[in-house]
C-alpha cells in the first residue's frame, strides 16, 4: 500500500489520494450528520424542530465545505477520472445538487420568510436533505459495481441509496442524543434504534458485492497471510455495532453521562467500513479502469498544492475544532445575537 | 451535430449556473466588510442604532451566503459534468488556483460565519469582531483566487503545451498575468458598488413606508455616501480596464465598440443594430471620434475592427457582436445612471446637514434632504448592481469567444460527451429552481423590510396573533 517516497510521479498521487479519501470520510460523518437530522425532521413537532435546527446551524456550512474540497481535489489530482466519474453519475449529481440546493436555501428561508411559508422551506428542507442522501448512496452503489449501468447495478445502487439513507438517519439520531435533552432526546435514542439496521445491511451488501462484482477485489481480500489481519476490519466493526446496540438499549443514562458515545462509535463504524472500501479500491480511482498513477496531474502542479495543503489543512482543523467547542453543549435556539 | 447540440445547451447551463451564483458574492463580498464597519461604528460608539443596522443586514448576509454556497457548490460539479475537455487540458493550472481557493478561503469563511452569525452572546466582541473580519477577509480571498483563474483564461502566460497539455513555468506570471489586477479591482468596486446601492435602496423603502428609525438613516448615509465615492473610481478602473483589454483581445474590444474597420476617427456609438452577415451596422448614432479619443486619447488614434479578426475562408476569429455590444452599453449605462443618482443624492443630504436630524445637530447629512422621486429612484436601484455586473461579466466572457482559453483552448474542446436531451433536462431543471429562489431571494428581503418598518424587528412581538409569540421567540437563525 505505500509508496516509493523517493519518486515524486509515485508518491504524490498516492498522498493526493489519500488527502481526497480523507476529505470524502469527513465529508460523510459531518455532513451525514446534518442531512441526517434533516432527514428526521418531520418525526418531529414544530418546537423540537427548531432545536434540531439550532444543532447543526453553526455548523452545516463548514461540513458541505468537505465535500467541495473533495471534488475540488478529485479535479484538480486526477482530472481525467473526474471527468469520467462525473459525467457517469450525470444525473444523480445533477440530483444531490439540487438536493444541497433545496436544504442549505430552506435552511436559512424558513426563519425568515412569513410564517405562512414557513410550513413550504420546512417541507423542502426534508425533500433536499432525503434527495441529497439517496443520491449519494446511488452514487455510491454505482461506484461499487464499477460505473456500469444496467438493470442490476441501478437495482443495487438503489438498495445502497436507502441504505445511505437510514444510515445518514442514524448518525443524525446518535448526534441529536448529544446535542439534546428531555423528549426530544428520547425520540433520538428511539430512532438511532430503529435505524442501526440500515448499518448493518448496508455495510454488509457492500462488502459482501464488492469481492463478488471484481474478481481483483476478491483476490485482494481473501489471500493468505493478508486475510488473517484483514479480519479486523469485519471483526471491528461487528464489536461497535454490538457496543452501540447495547448502549442504545440503555440510553439516556442517568445526568446525560455518555451521551456523546453513540455518535463517537458510529463515526468509528462509518470509518472503519470506509477503510476496508478504499482498499477493495486502491489504487484505482475509476473502478477496474484508471488507477491514481494514470489519472494524476503533473507532479509540479501537485507538489504546489501539497505544500499549501500542509500547511492550510492543520489551521482549518484546529479552526473547525474551534467552532464546534464555542458551540458545545445542548442546542439552544439560535439567534444572530 | 449531435455535440454541437450538446455544446450550446451546455453553454447555455454553464452561463445560467454562473450568472445565478455571481449574483450572491457579489453581495457578501463587500457586505461583509460593511457589517464588520457596523460593527465597530458599535463596539466604538455603543450608539444601538448601529447594532440595529448590523442586525437586519446580518440577516441579509446569510441568506444571501447561503445561496453563495448551494450555488457555488453546483459550480465546482460544473466542470466535470459538462467541461472534462477543461481540467484535462488546463488543469494543472486551474487545479492549484481553484484548491487554494478551497483551502485558504472556502473553510475560513465556512468556519467562521458559524461564529459570526451565531457566536453574539456566546464569544467575546474581539472574537467576534474577528470573525466577522475573517468572513470578510475570506470572501476576499475567494475572489482573488477565481479571478486570478479567470483572468488567466482571458491573458494566459507562464506556462508551456506539452503533448496538448498546459504545464506551469512559473506561477508568479500566472497570478499576476496582465488583466488580473484590473479584473480584481473592477470586480472588488462591483461588489461594494453592489452593496450600497442595495443598503440605500432598501434603507430607502423603509423610509417610504415610514421607517424613520435612527439606523435607516445611517445605512441610508452610509449606502448613498459609499456610492457617490465608489462610482468615479469604478468608472476610471473600467476605463483602465479597457484599456488593458485593447492590448490583449482587440477583437473584444472591436465588439464592444461595433467596430468592422480599422481606422482613425471612430466614433462612441451610442445607439447601433450590428449585422453580422452584411458586416456593418445599421441605425448607428454616435459621437464623432468618440472611441478614437477613449481608447487612444486622440481623436485619429487607430481602433481595430472586426475585420481583422476573419480567418481565410471567411469564419469569424472575433466573438459574436451584438451580445457583447449591447451588455457593455447597459453596464456602462448602469454605471453613468448610478452617478447621476449617488452624486444628486449625496449632494442634496449634503446640503441640509445639520437640520432635521431628529433635531440632533452636528449630522454631516440629512435624509430630509431628499426629495421624493429620488427617494423612489433609490428602490429600483437597489438592483443596479446585479444588472450591472451581470452585463460586465457578459461582455468579458462573451467577448472572449470562440476561445475558453485565449489563444490555447477553444470552448467546443471542452465540452462533455453528454447527450443532449440530457444536458436539456438538467437546464430546464437548474432554470426553474433558480427563477423560483431567485422570486423567494426578493419577496423575503422585501419583507423583511417591511417587518422592520412596522418596528416588528424585535421577534418577541412578531406574532402579535394567538398565543405564538414563544414559538416565535424560538425562532432559530431570525
Ligand atoms: C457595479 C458594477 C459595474 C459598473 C458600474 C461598471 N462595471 Fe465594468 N465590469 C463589471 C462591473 C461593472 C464586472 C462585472 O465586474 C466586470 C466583468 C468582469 C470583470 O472583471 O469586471 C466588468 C467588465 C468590464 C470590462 C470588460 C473587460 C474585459 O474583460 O475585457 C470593461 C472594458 C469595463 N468593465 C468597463 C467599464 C466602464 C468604462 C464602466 C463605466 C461606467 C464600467 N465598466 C462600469
Ligand atoms: C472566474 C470565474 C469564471 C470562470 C472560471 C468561467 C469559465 C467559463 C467557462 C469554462 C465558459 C465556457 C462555457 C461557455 O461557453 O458557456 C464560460 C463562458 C461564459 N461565462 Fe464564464 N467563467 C467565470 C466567471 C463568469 C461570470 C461571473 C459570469 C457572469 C455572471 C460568466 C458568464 C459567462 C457567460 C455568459 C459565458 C458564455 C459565453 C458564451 O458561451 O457565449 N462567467 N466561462
Ligand atoms: C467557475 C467558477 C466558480 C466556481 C467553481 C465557484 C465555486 C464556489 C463554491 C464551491 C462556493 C461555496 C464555498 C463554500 O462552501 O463556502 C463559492 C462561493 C463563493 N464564490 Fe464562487 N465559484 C465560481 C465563480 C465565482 C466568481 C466569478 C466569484 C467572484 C468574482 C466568486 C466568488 C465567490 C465568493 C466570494 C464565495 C463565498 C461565498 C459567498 O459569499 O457566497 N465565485 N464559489
Amino acid at each position: 500500500m505505500l509508496p516509493d517516497f523517493s519518486n515524486p510521479a509515485d508518491w504524490l498521487p498516492w498522498a493526493f489520494a489519500s488527502l481526497m479519501g480523507l476529505s470524502i470520510l469527513v465529508y460523510v460523518v459531518l455532513d451525514g450528520f446534518d442531512l441526517g437530522v434533516g432527514i428526521l425532521f418531520p418525526l418531529a413537532e414544530p418546537h423540537e424542530q427548531d432545536r434540531m435546527i439550532g444543532s447543526i446551524g453553526p455548523f452545516w456550512d463548514a461540513n458541505e465545505t468537505w465535500l467541495v474540497l473533495a471534488v475540488g481535489l478529485l479535479l484538480v489530482a486526477f482530472p481525467t477520472a473526474h471527468g469520467i466519474i462525473l459525467s457517469t453519475l450525470y444525473l444523480p449529481v445533477f440530483a444531490m445538487l439540487i438536493g444541497l440546493i433545496a436544504r442549505g436555501v430552506a435552511f436559512e428561508f424558513r426563519a425568515k420568510a412569513r410564517t405562512r411559508h414557513k410550513a413550504l422551506w420546512n417541507r423542502l428542507f426534508f425533500a433536499g436533505s432525503l434527495v441529497t442522501a439517496l443520491a449519494q448512496g446511488f452514487m455510491l452503489g454505482l461506484y461499487v459495481m464499477g460505473l456500469e449501468q444496467t438493470a442490476q447495478t441501478y437495482l443495487f445502487a438503489a438498495l445502497t441509496a436507502v441504505f445511505l439513507t437510514v444510515g445518514y438517519a442514524f448518525i443524525g439520531a446518535t448526534w441529536l442524543i448529544l446535542k439534546t435533552s428531555d423528549a426530544l432526546q428520547l425520540k433520538a435514542v428511539q430512532w438511532a434504534r430503529q435505524s442501526l439496521w440500515a448499518v448493518i445491511a448496508g455495510i454488509g451488501a457492500i462488502s459482501l458485492a464488492t469481492p463478488l462484482v471484481s474478481a481483483r477485489i476478491f483476490d485482494k481480500w481473501f489471500t493468505f497471510p493478508e486475510v488473517l489481519w484483514l479480519l479486523l476490519l469485519p471483526l471491528l466493526s461487528g464489536g461497535l455495532v454490538l457496543m452501540l446496540w447495547r448502549l442504545l438499549r440503555r440510553m439516556p443514562l442517568p445526568s446525560d453521562r455518555l451521551s456523546w458515545l453513540p455518535f463517537a462509535i458510529s463515526s468509528g463504524l462509518f470509518a472503519t467500513a470506509y477503510l476496508g472500501l478504499a482498499y477493495s479500491f486502491y489504487p484505482y480511482v475509476v473502478p477496474d479502469r484508471l488507477t491514481i498513477y494514470e489519472a494524476a496531474a503533473a507532479p509540479e502542479s501537485l507538489l504546489i498544492i501539497l505544500i499549501g495543503a500542509c500547511f492550510v489543512v492543520p489551521t482549518i482543523i484546529a479552526y473547525s475544532i474551534l467552532a464546534y467547542v464555542i458551540f458545545r453543549g445542548k442546542a439552544t435556539e439560535l439567534r444572530y445575537e | 451535430m449531435d455535440v454541437l447540440d450538446t455544446l450550446l445547451l451546455s453553454r447555455i447551463q454553464f452561463a445560467a449556473n454562473i450568472s445565478f451564483h455571481i449574483l450572491f458574492p457579489t453581495i457578501t463580498i463587500a457586505l461583509g466588510w460593511v457589517l464588520l464597519f457596523f460593527r465597530l461604528r458599535f463596539a466604538a460608539t455603543g450608539d444601538d442604532k448601529w447594532m440595529a443596522a448590523y442586525r437586519f443586514w446580518v440577516k441579509v448576509f446569510a441568506l444571501s451566503f447561503a445561496m453563495g454556497v448551494v450555488s457555488g457548490i453546483t459550480m465546482s460539479f460544473q466542470f466535470g459534468t459538462n467541461w472534462p475537455g477543461f481540467m484535462e487540458t488546463v488543469g494543472n493550472i486551474a487545479g492549484p488556483l481553484l484548491a487554494y481557493e478551497v483551502l485558504t478561503a472556502f473553510f475560513l469563511e465556512a468556519a467562521f460565519v458559524g461564529i459570526m452569525l451565531f457566536g453574539f452572546s456566546r464569544v467575546p466582541a474581539w472574537l467576534h469582531i474577528t470573525a466577522t473580519a475573517l468572513v470578510a477577509f475570506g470572501t476576499l480571498l475567494s475572489t482573488f483566487w477565481i479571478i486570478v483563474l479567470n483572468s488567466w483564461m482571458h491573458t494566459p502566460q507562464g506556462f508551456e503545451m506539452i503533448d496538448g497539455v498546459a504545464h506551469a513555468t512559473s506561477w508568479s506570471e500566472i497570478i499576476f498575468n496582465p488583466s488580473m489586477p484590473y479584473r480584481f479591482a473592477h470586480m472588488v468596486l462591483a461588489s461594494f458598488l453592489t452593496v450600497s446601492f442595495l443598503v440605500a435602496g432598501v434603507s430607502a423603502f423603509r423610509w417610504i413606508l415610514g421607517d424613520r428609525s435612527r439606523d435607516v438613516r445611517a445605512t441610508l448615509k452610509t449606502g448613498v455616501a459609499m456610492a457617490a465615492l465608489l462610482i468615479p473610481i469604478q468608472i476610471l478602473a473600467g476605463d483602465m480596464h479597457g484599456l488593458n483589454t485593447l492590448e490583449h483581445q482587440p477583437q473584444k474590444v472591436a465588439a464592444m465598440e461595433g467596430n468592422w474597420d480599422t481606422g482613425p476617427n471612430v466614433p462612441l456609438l451610442l445607439f447601433a443594430l450590428p449585422d453580422e452577415a452584411a458586416r456593418e451596422n445599421r441605425f448607428e448614432i454616435g459621437i464623432p471620434n468618440g472611441a478614437s479619443l477613449i481608447l487612444k486619447h486622440h481623436a485619429d488614434g487607430v481602433v481595430p475592427g472586426l475585420n481583422d479578426f476573419v480567418a481565410e475562408d471567411g469564419t469569424p476569429l472575433h466573438p459574436p457582436v451584438s451580445p457583447v455590444f449591447w451588455s457593455f452599453r447597459v453596464m456602462v449605462g448602469t454605471g453613468f445612471a448610478m452617478l447621476a443618482l449617488s452624486w444628486s443624492a449625496a449632494f442634496l443630504m449634503w446640503r441640509r446637514r445639520d437640520r432635521h436630524e431628529g433635531r440632533i445637530k452636528g449630522h454631516w447629512m440629512a435624509v430630509e434632504g431628499l426629495p421624493k422621486p429620488l427617494i423612489w429612484a433609490l428602490v429600483p436601484m437597489a438592483l443596479s448592481g446585479w444588472v450591472a455586473t451581470l452585463a460586465g461579466w457578459y461582455t468579458t466572457e462573451i467577448g472572449r469567444q470562440p476561445w475558453l482559453v485565449q489563444g490555447v483552448m477553444t470552448t467546443d474542446m471542452a465540452v462533455a460527451d453528454v447527450p443532449a436531451p440530457m444536458v436539456m433536462g438538467t437546464l430546464v431543471g437548474y432554470l426553474a429552481v433558480y427563477a423560483a429562489l431567485l422570486i423567494a431571494y426578493v419577496g423575503v428581503i422585501a419583507y423583511l423590510a417591511r417587518k422592520a418598518a412596522r418596528g416588528a424587528d424585535d421577534p418577541a412581538n412578531d406574532m402579535t396573533h394567538s398565543g405564538k409569540a414563544q414559538v416565535a421567540a424560538l425562532n432559530p437563525a431570525e
